[in-house]
């Protein structure tokens, strides 16, 4: 059994509709926002594991089910289209389990630091969620300030003097690339006359040569605004702080917005200068592939470097984002499924963890005299003020016991996914990406890229392990008394965890499911045919307007007598 | 006119850029504002340039797409200018908040020692 087609509008539709809901009480009926979002949330996961199952697909079909809504229901490269394939599935999901835990440990007290906190978030999501299913280019810059306009507004949640500096940062950052995203698009329009991604993708390799350096100018501009969002070094400098100063449950879901820029570097970098883009085959992927590299040097560097817990992780989602790069770039131009497997399946697990690590920061530095003693002294350097502590939400809830017991071992999982180490799910993928490479490398002569990569890839695991292991000893041995532990914090942070561990123990459907997701990447015309192929799905479905359509004018009859 | 117009959106983007530069609030904000305008009039160019044409076409038969304007970059300009005109607002708000936490309106919230 088929769900109805109008299921894939959804993730769009139910955080819209309940955000704006939410925008019409007052911040006194914060409850019941929350309410609403947590059950927003829950939807939004169930839609997002119905369209998982929706994609399987056969053998025959790449292994890919290509699912168009055609909004408006204008036939499919004219109109704006909604696209559902395996790897926006996979993104929606990814989505809708990192969104509900941060709502949760939000709703421990943070939603109540600012106006519209609940509405905002679920603007977020729709922003997030639209830039992940829609199959047009134009569509895709709205979502993405519809995305950013509502972390704007999150990212300053909470106020005080460090988040407003890093949010003036931030904000002009992006406009800057909401700048050069609208400069690419508007290029790559006037060159080939279509911003619908399949339709691109088939007009690349037709090109005339003299237009062809204009497409290629077009991309790179283009790229700059998702580089910046991915963070790719040298892009990457706003990250740490932004993300460093955000209330905790905002960096947990911020950890999302860099995969934003991530998903669509791999859509359209393998849509269109992939194999088969003719004479434009892997344009750009040296430049992802050593960009990449060197995001992971420069977060690797960045986290032995960080001294709280907060810019430590901004860091790591640096080095998990430029791992993610580093692997599209050098999947461009060898065509190699496999290394793209472990990259998704590392990074939905990274991610994860990310968002966990955020989350745990708090709650462990809440109550800490040591390291906050630490940190007085170099604090200056960063531009912390260590008196701004007034703006910590206040408790609500019992606290549970064993407090420390459980935030460590929800640490050292955390530690353990994010640096890769066995037994969870960041080993598999880090696991999959190094063995793919070492085959590759080792079957062809010079390949210097993938040895770089390999080694790169070994080194920041074992920075990201000494980093975290010294905070964790400074953390969480070193500090004698037991932190407050709210139920409303520990849940969200257990829920991660445990969808890590489910993520783990499921590794092979899960892989499966990505594997395929990757191979379907690299074989574009499932998705070009799907997309290009769609018929419209209303009662009429584009009849041609009959050039007559008028009744017949009686009124000169009735003039002559 | 073609002359001109690049030259238009030259100095817009190139006054935006430096600006965008400074360490006043204020000149970036201004920076800003002009480089959205020259990215705005790069995309309604995008449309090539036709003068005296509409962009609307009549329904049905047969229409002359030469004798007509293109309407897609006109629509994209229209919404690129909504979304940079609310986003510009929304940084102006922030810079006003920064300036009453920091007292200063440089963009790092503190003037470089001399």
């Amino acid at each position: 059994m088929t769900p109805p087609p109008h299921i894939i509008v959804l993730p769009i539709l139910i955080p819209l509709i309940a955000g704006a809901i939410m925008l019409m009480y007052d911040e006194r009926q914060r409850r019941l926002k929350l309410g609403l979002g947590i059950l927003a949330c829950v939807l939004q996961l169930g839609v997002a594991i119905t369209l998982i199952l929706r994609t399987g697909g056969s053998s025959e079909l790449g292994r890919n089910i290509v699912t168009l809504y055609l909004l408006g229901d204008w036939p499919s490269p004219f109109g704006i289209v909604l696209v559902l394939d395996r790897l926006s599935a996979l993104m929606l999901l990814l989505t809708s389990v990192v969104a509900l835990p941060a709502l949760i440990y939000a709703g421990a007290g943070w939603h109540r630091n600012g106006q519209h906190f609940n509405a905002l978030f679920q603007f977020l999501l729709m922003g997030i969620n639209g830039s992940f299913l829609t199959g047009d280019l134009f569509n895709l810059f709205v979502f993405f300030e519809v995305m950013l306009a509502a972390s704007y507004g999150l990212l300053l949640h909470g106020s005080g003097r460090v988040r407003v500096g890093a949010g003036l940062h931030y904000i002009a950052v992006n406009l800057l690339a909401a700048m050069l995203f609208l400069l690419g698009v508007a290029l790559i329009y006037g060159t080939t006359g279509t911003l619908n991604m399949a339709d691109l993708a088939t007009r690349i390799p037709q090109l005339a040569p003299a237009d062809r350096p204009m497409i290629h100018a077009a991309a790179a501009l283009l790229s700059g605004a998702f580089l910046i969002k991915a963070a790719m070094w040298p892009l990457c400098f706003w990250l740490p702080n932004a993300y460093g100063a955000a209330a905790p449950p905002v960096g947990a879901v911020f950890s999302l917005l860099t995969k934003v820029g991530a998903y669509v570097i791999i859509r359209l970098g393998l849509l269109l200068f992939g194999p088969a883009a003719g004479e434009s085959a892997g344009f750009g992927a040296q430049v992802l592939a050593v960009g990449g590299m060197a995001t992971m040097a420069y977060g690797s560097i960045g986290v032995l470097a960080a001294q709280d817990l907060g810019r430590m992780t901004g860091n790591l989602v640096l080095v998990s984002s430029g791992t993610l790069l580093a692997v599209v770039g050098l999947a461009m131009v060898y065509d190699d499924a496999p290394m793209l497997t472990g990259a998704l399946y590392y990074m939905f697990a990274s991610t994860l963890g990310l968002a966990a690590l955020f989350l745990l920061a708090e709650p462990i530095g809440r109550k800490e005299e040591g390291i906050a003693g630490l940190l007085a002294v170099t604090a200056e350097i960063y531009g912390l003020d260590p008196e701004e502590d007034d703006d910590e939400p206040r408790q609500e809830g019992t606290a549970i016991p064993g407090a420390t017991a459980l935030l460590g071992m929800a640490f050292l999982a955390c530690v353990l996914v994010v640096a890769g180490l066995p037994p969870l799910a960041g080993f598999l993928g880090k696991f999959g990406m190094l063995s793919s490479a070492v085959q590759r490398a080792w079957s062809l002569p010079g390949m210097w890229g993938h040895w770089a990569f390999v080694v790169l890839l070994i080194l920041s695991g074992f920075c990201t392990l000494i980093a975290l292991m010294r905070w964790g000893i400074q953390g969480l041995w070193a500090n004698s008394d037991e932190p407050p532990l709210p139920v409303m914090e520990a849940l969200p942070i257990l829920m991660l965890v445990g969808t890590v561990g489910l993520l783990t123990v499921q590794a092979e459907p899960a892989l499966r499911y990505i594997d395929r997701t990757a191979e379907a990447l690299t074989e574009n015309a499932v998705y070009i045919g799907g997309v290009m192929t769609a018929p419209p799905v209303g009662p009429e479905p584009l009849a041609p307007e009959p050039l007559d359509t008028e009744p017949p004018d009686p009124g000169p009859a009735e003039v002559q007598p | 006119m073609e002359l001109t117009l690049s030259l238009g959106i030259g100095v817009l983007v190139a006054s935006g850029v430096w600006l965008a530069m400074r360490p006043r609030t204020f000149q970036v904000i201004v920076g800003l504002c002009l480089l959205s305008y020259g990215v705005n009039l790069f995309i309604f160019a995008m449309g090539r340039l036709v003068t005296g044409a509409a962009p609307i076409m009549p329904k049905g038969g047969f229409v002359n797409p030469d004798a007509y304007a293109d309407p897609v970059p006109q629509a994209l300009v229209l919404t690129a200018i909504v979304i940079g005109f609310a986003t510009t607002a929304l940084f102006l708000v922030v810079i006003m908040a920064a300036r009453g936490f920091t007292g200063t309106d440089h963009v790092d919230g503190k003037e470089r020692e001399q």
